[in-house]
């Protein structure tokens, strides 16, 4: 003891530094939380990448599958396949999905618009694959077909599981832009003399295109995606590139889920590839959709 | 003023177009229609799907729920060890990624640097946008090699004297275990961009009153945050939940497709999804058809279920943030 001790430590000590300990272990526990989940992520875009790009070349998509027990071959018809059927659900769940958010949140009463709101949600809740089996119990195993083409799985009954599954999002997504919409500009056009429906369909829904598109653009990821509402109705499907609708269908998550569980190592490639085309489909189209979004709220002078 | 209030109504409906005078009520029911539509998709799913499994709820009655075996050239069926997967999977799951999901909302909400959070919150919300299926891709030639030969044996060799960590048969690669760890991945997105919207929506007055009156960030997320979101976190966990159970695809691939359930998480199982995933090419008899659709319809039961509760709570935590009582 030379030097005089300070009347005052700055030093931590005793319970302080307890808590600031307890308080650096929290934040350490949180900040590796998010390394684990990154991390996780890197590296199974990592693994999909390396084995995916292996196998890809121009025959995976030119091509059909390759005969039985020979090397080569493509996924062609899975490929245009997931594209008819894709564009099928697009076509059915967006007009429907802009409809009905134009009703709850233009039209309907408070009490309503809750109501349609809820149970959208649920249906958002349902687990695909009970979706599909709906579907299949709607149109494709029935002794009485309800839809057209029933008694028999096709791209247009896959397409039907898949927009609704796509319906709830493009609602969703479009009531919330819709909401977005200032009211300054609906009274406006009003003011002007024009009539409701004129307005929402001239000045709500194109200030609001934006918005609908990234809406639209995420259910089509997910769409994409999807395998589990395909299984029961459009899962047996011929080996050659099929565009017409009353026929089942190849598609690339269906070729994913059924080459992974085969023991040959070229259908295994080929699901890799499979799996690395759908995830950079994916990605791009969600981190386009973050994009319009972005634009879109500038757009209408609303910052994050 | 009296003759513009008798003479208004027909001047108007000469100058007021045709489209102009019924377009309001078109658009009107067109929209309600559509909105109509999504209502009684809800209903006649859950209609199609009741009807459906009616052939196998006649003829296994609830035994099904409590039976336990699956044979199908025998026309015997029952869903108890289905049941037992799914609820084991799911809760396992969240119980790994509710804690991993809060503590990423704090980093991306209250930890993370500016320049670090936007990147940080877009990747994590990438990991949602990876298809079910190439999850399940990744779980049966990455994740499940990896846990057979490294995660098992370090678990087991710690915790082996617990029933449920006993190392199972040699070289197991799908396991249940293997299923809650990809449910958790596809759980953790949701739940985690729920809880730090949660967290970003404290007011920042009161989480600078606590700092200010010298709290720690641990303390001041304790006292502070946490109380205030309790609802919504929790509503964000069985949001995510309701995820977990109802996955098909990830985990037929991953959990090996085995009844009846071992005791240890490291042997094969099942869930409800995952057999009827399973079964889409092997369903021949109309009872099989109609068993998977009764497993599809306690399945709907149960996440509709968990569903409800959640959207319960999150009405209740808006109404309370709202200042309501």
């Amino acid at each position: 003891m030379d030097a005089p001790a300070p009347a005052i430590s700055l030093r931590a000590t005793g319970r302080s530094r307890r808590r600031l300990l307890v308080n650096r272990l929290a934040e350490l526990a949180a900040t590796l939380a998010a390394a684990v989940a990154v991390g996780a992520l890197i590296v199974l875009i990592w693994s999909v990448a390396m084995k995916g790009l292996d196998a890809l070349n121009w025959d995976f998509f030119t091509k059909g599958p390759a005969v039985f027990g020979q090397a080569g071959g493509g996924v062609a018809p899975a490929l245009v396949g997931s594209l008819l059927l894709v564009g099928i659900a697009t076509a059915i769940a967006l007009p429907f999905g802009v409809l009905a958010a134009i009703y709850v949140s233009e039209f309907a009463p408070r009490r309503l618009a809750e109501q349609v709101r809820l149970w959208l949600d649920v249906l958002n809740g349902f687990p695909s694959i009970v979706i599909g089996i709906f579907v299949f119990a709607l149109c494709v195993k029935v002794s009485v077909p309800v839809v057209g083409w029933g008694h028999h799985q096709s791209a247009f009954a896959g397409g039907l599981a898949l927009a609704i599954i796509m319906l709830p999002l493009v609602a969703r997504a479009t009531m919330e832009v819709l909401q977005l919409v200032p009211n300054h500009l609906r009274e406006a056009s009003y003011a002007l003399g024009v009539s409701k429906w004129q307005t929402v369909l001239r000045v709500v829904l194109p200030t609001s295109f934006g918005g609908i598109l990234t809406g639209t653009t995420l259910a089509i990821a997910r769409a994409a995606g999807e395998t589990a509402p395909l299984l029961f109705t459009c899962a047996i499907a011929g080996q050659i590139v099929d565009w017409n609708p009353t026929h089942s269908v190849q598609s690339i998550p269906l070729m994913i889920f059924q080459n992974s569980e085969s023991p040959d190592p070229a259908l295994q490639a080929q699901a890799w590839a499979g799996a690395f085309v759908l995830i950079v489909f994916v990605l791009v189209t969600s981190l386009t959709a973050r994009f319009l979004f972005d634009r879109s709220r500038k757009k209408l002078g609303l910052t994050r | 003023m009296e003759a513009a209030s008798v003479t208004a109504p027909a001047a108007l409906g000469h100058t007021r177009r045709f489209g102009d005078r019924i377009g309001d009520a078109v658009l009107h029911v067109i929209t309600a229609l559509a909105a109509l539509l999504g209502v009684v998709t809800v209903f006649a799913i859950i209609w199609r799907v009741f009807v459906g499994a009616w052939p196998a709820i006649k003829a296994f009655h609830l035994d099904f729920v409590t039976d336990n075996v699956w044979n199908a050239p025998l026309n015997q069926f029952g869903a108890r060890d289905l049941i037992l997967g799914t609820l084991i999977t799911s809760f396992g799951a969240m119980l790994i990624a509710a804690p991993l999901s809060i503590a990423i909302g704090l980093f991306l909400s209250e930890l993370a640097p500016p320049a670090v959070r936007g990147p940080v919150g877009t990747l994590v919300e990438m990991l949602a946008a990876v298809p079910s299926v190439v999850v399940g891709l990744w779980g049966i030639f990455v994740l499940a090699p990896f846990n057979a030969q490294h995660v098992q044996p370090f678990l087991s060799s710690f915790l082996g004297w617990i029933p449920i960590f006993a190392n199972g048969q040699d070289k197991v690669a799908s396991t249940v275990f293997t299923a809650m760890i990809v449910l958790t991945m596809m759980t953790i997105p949701i739940t985690s961009s729920i809880c730090r919207e949660l967290f970003l929506g404290v007011p920042d007055e009161l989480e600078e009153a606590s700092i200010g009156l010298g709290a720690t960030r641990w303390e001041m997320v304790r006292t502070v945050i946490v109380p205030s979101v309790r609802g919504g976190v929790v509503a964000a966990v069985i949001l995510g939940l309701g995820r977990a159970l109802g996955e098909a695809i990830a985990v037929s691939q991953v959990i090996g497709n085995f009844i009846p359930l071992k005791r240890s998480i490291f042997e094969p199982g099942d869930t409800l999804a995952s057999r009827v995933a399973g079964q889409y090419q092997g369903a021949v008899t109309n009872l099989q058809i109609s068993a998977l659709i009764y497993l599809a319809a306690i399945l709907l039961v149960i996440t509709f279920i968990s569903n409800l509760l959640a959207q319960r709570i999150v009405k209740r935590f808006e109404f309370q943030q709202a200042g309501g009582e």
